[in-house]
């Protein structure tokens, strides 16, 4: 089981350079330094002084794989490539183009984050293993067919709609909660509430139907028939039998996306002010502020490695047939 | 005189589109092949989907065929000088929705506009009200009384000329199967009315009415009204929300063409030859798999946004940026997105490999380029078909995100992204202005419900596991 861990870090690392070299490339190869300083200083007519001095400020002024101007070690450690992603390895993530710590927003934004994606992740999987086993036990009846219709029919509206719409009844209309905003501590609740409600409802058509599935695949087996022939009630059968073995498929397919809760979710985020890494990585995208997104790609990515390693975990937890070697 | 402009994404979409061609007429000569699609269209929900797609899909290639017009000559001019406006036929089409733009934001069938201004009214005197709108209801002279008749009048011509093509439509229909299954007329007349043939035509016919009804109304009203009301600038939404549909169309479809070869041709390499091809391949999989999808795309557009900015000078016209925008969206967005299917089609390759039949032609000699294309490849295409399809309309509704994230497609495009978009901008205003989310999100709605019915049709029918289920 250790020497599996072990490896399977291991593993990782080349993947994390893949990364790495990836958006080196995008963001420093494909447009220069002087790109992104003409971009951000905005005119035409802006001087070499000025595009000079941005990039200093930065630490964009440095070659990008090899310093001639350095000795020894410098050569390569005084470069952009060393300091803008090597560096990323250690989780130091340096600072934005504004200036601001990355690390210490992370750290700080990661909380409401949280306090959004968990609630909505966890009820998301009651509802919507609920939803999808009261179909199966229904299955072929009219509830099953109005069901499925209903959850395509959910999954054809776009996630905005449910946004748009939930906060303009909920917060507008009948002044339930505030539109949007944040407090920490637990008076957060209220702020809370609604975008996990959203979170929650935009996911039941594609979840539940796809989890329907799950169920029915199960239902249709063997060892269900035979329970099924030795007398066992259709419910007992449901629970005992069908959900426990349903659950494999289940578990494992939502582990991956355990880590990543981190990273929050983007547009709920944004749309409700609720100050988290989602809202975050939007308002980098939108003041086109390189580094963050840098660092959030890798942040991403690392704990998307994370998540899989979890999930082949996750087999050998709730399936004891599974070994890892 | 004018003067054709063939955009990027409109040569790639005419491409795809004589693909689809050769391949139904290939597909057509194979009952294997025909099989399949043939139980797709004895589905009602597919026949109805289809009618709804083919709708888009015709509004889509109307919208693709650009062209430039002509400026009015001056005396002595030689050469021929052209708009710097790209038109597309559908544009010409619609006439007059186009260029009839009011002031600022009307309601559906207003015939004011929705927020006060300064008016002088007939005695000199500045007065601050909600002044009547440039072509919304202009012939009428008193709007409160005549706005409801005028609008029950052309209700009730739309229904009738329906009415009347719908009946013409419903014999020409009788008539032509009746040809082909060498009955009569009446036969089929009364078992297309009752719903008794193979192919659901009744619902066919049923959804083509409506369609109908739906141009004979905007057909009727357009001129004189703003159906669906007007946005910021005064444009009228429903113009907007028809000219949105190629966007989506093309993000849809050029993804797919884009994302295809590479998931194709890697995922088969992996799976058939193993060793170190498949391990590269796997980690190319797994290592763009790991960035977040939305990260990746936005730190591309990004950076294209950077480059286009530094290098106005390699598009002529406004059109040709944004479609090269367009394009370079659905470029990004098959990068992102082959990996599913790549893993997939590795997978089923790994089980085919091992068959006896592919066994058999490598121990006599085929080749291994030819085993995969002739033996292989045959066998992955209902994977692909199903992941072309499902994947649809998960793009059309990924444009509104990435349009709302500020890396979709150019704020210039019209598409139902930007449309929510600049609505949302104005959400905090009292009262609300609702009619354009509406619009955008009915639009789409459509599109991506008729194509996930439909996709499940055609799962259902691909799927060979699923048909052992049933």
């Amino acid at each position: 089981m250790f020497a599996y861990l072990i490896r399977r870090t291991l593993y990782a690392l080349p993947i994390l350079i893949g990364v790495n070299l990836i958006t080196f490339t995008l963001f420093f190869v494909v447009n220069t330094p002087d790109d992104m300083a003409r971009m951000h200083l905005g005119s035409k007519r802006v001087t070499e002084d000025a595009i000079d001095k941005w990039k200093a400020e930065r630490g964009y002024d440095r070659p990008l794989l090899y310093n001639q101007a350095e000795s020894g070690a410098g050569q390569l450690t005084e470069t952009i490539f060393y300091d803008k992603s090597v560096r990323l390895f250690a989780f130091d993530f340096g600072s934005s183009d504004s200036g601001r710590d990355i690390g210490a927003d992370i750290r700080q934004r990661m909380w409401p984050s949280l306090a959004i994606a968990l609630p909505t992740f966890f009820i998301g999987l009651l509802v919507y293993v609920s939803f999808a086993m009261l179909m199966a036990f229904f299955r072929g009846s009219y509830l099953d067919v109005s069901g499925v219709v209903l959850c395509v029919m959910l999954m054809s509206i776009s996630g905005l709609f449910y946004i748009i719409a939930g906060q303009y009844l909920f917060s507008k209309l009948f002044h339930l909660v505030p539109v949007s905003g944040y407090e920490p501590g637990l008076l957060a609740w209220r702020f809370v509430v609604l975008p996990v409600a959203i979170g929650v409802f935009a996911g039941i058509g594609s979840s539940s139907r796809w989890y329907r599935t799950i169920f029915l695949e199960e239902i249709n087996r063997d060892y269900v028939r035979t329970a099924r022939a030795k007398g066992l009630p259709e419910l007992t059968l449901l629970f005992r039998h069908v959900l426990k073995n349903a659950m494999v498929p289940i578990l494992t397919g939502v582990v991956v996306v355990l880590p990543t809760l981190f990273m929050g979710n983007l547009i709920l985020e944004s749309f409700f002010g609720i100050p988290g890494l989602g809202s975050y990585t939007i308002e980098a995208i939108q003041n086109q502020d390189f580094a963050i997104v840098r660092a959030m790609v890798f942040l991403g990515s690392v704990l998307y490695i994370l998540g899989l390693l979890l999930t082949d975990l996750s087999y050998t937890l709730v399936d004891p047939r599974i070994r890892l070697s | 005189m004018i003067q054709p402009v063939i955009l990027w994404t409109d040569a790639l979409i005419f491409l795809l589109v004589f693909l689809v061609i050769v391949f139904a007429m290939y597909a057509s000569r194979y009952e294997h092949l025909r099989a399949p699609w043939r139980e797709v269209v004895r589905s009602r929900m597919a026949v109805a989907s289809l009618v709804i797609l083919s709708v888009y899909t015709l509004v889509g290639l109307l919208d693709s065929l650009h062209f430039r017009k002509a400026l009015p000559q001056h005396d002595g001019q030689q050469e021929e000088q052209y708009d710097g406006d790209v038109l597309s036929v559908l544009d010409e089409i619609l006439g007059v929705m186009r260029t009839q733009e009011e002031k600022s934001y009307s309601a559906p069938f207003a015939t004011h506009l929705y927020t006060k201004d300064f008016v002088v009214s007939a005695d000199g005197e500045r007065v601050r009200t909600f002044p009547r709108l440039k072509y919304g209801g202009a012939s009428l002279d008193d709007p409160v009384t005549e706005a409801w008749p005028d609008i029950r009048h052309r209700l009730i011509v739309a229904f009738v000329q329906t009415a009347g093509i719908a009946l013409l439509l419903y014999l020409v229909l009788g008539w032509v199967l009746a040809r082909r299954w060498r009955s009569s007329v009446g036969q089929v007349l009364a078992d297309l009315g009752r719903g008794r043939t193979d192919i659901p035509w009744r619902t066919a016919f049923f959804m083509l009415s409506c369609v109908i009804f739906l141009v004979a109304l905007i057909a009727n009203m357009s001129a004189d009204w703003h159906m669906m009301g007007t946005d910021k600038v005064g444009q009228d939404v429903l113009y907007q929300s028809i000219k949105s549909i190629r966007t989506g169309l093309v993000i849809g479809t050029l993804t797919t063409l884009v994302m295809l070869p590479f998931a194709v041709f890697l995922g088969m390499m992996a799976g058939y030859f193993r060793g170190w091809v498949d391990d590269v391949i796997q980690y190319l999989y797994t290592t763009l798999n790991s960035i977040p999808g939305v990260l990746l795309i936005a730190a591309a557009v990004l950076m294209m946004q950077v480059y286009m900015a530094n290098h106005p000078e390699l598009f002529e016209t406004m059109a040709e940026r944004a479609d090269m925008r367009l394009l370079f969206l659905c470029i990004i967005l098959g990068i992102t997105s082959w990996t599913g299917l790549c893993r997939l089609l590795r997978g089923e390759t790994l089980k085919l490999r091992e068959l006896d039949y592919v066994e058999a032609a490598s121990a006599f000699g085929v080749s291994r380029l030819k085993i995969m294309v002739r033996h292989l490849l045959p066998n992955l295409m209902h994977l692909v078909m199903i992941a072309v399809v499902l994947d649809f309309s998960g793009l059309v509704l990924a444009e509104a995100v990435l349009s709302y994230v500020g890396v979709g497609v150019d704020p210039t495009t019209m598409s139902w992204g930007n449309m929510i978009n600049r609505a949302r901008l104005e959400m905090a205003r009292e009262p609300f202005v609702w009619w354009s989310l509406l619009a955008a999100f009915g639009f789409m709605f459509t599109l991506v419900l008729a194509a996930n019915l439909f996709s499940d049709a055609v799962r259902d029918a691909f799927d060979p596991r699923l048909r052992a289920q049933r």
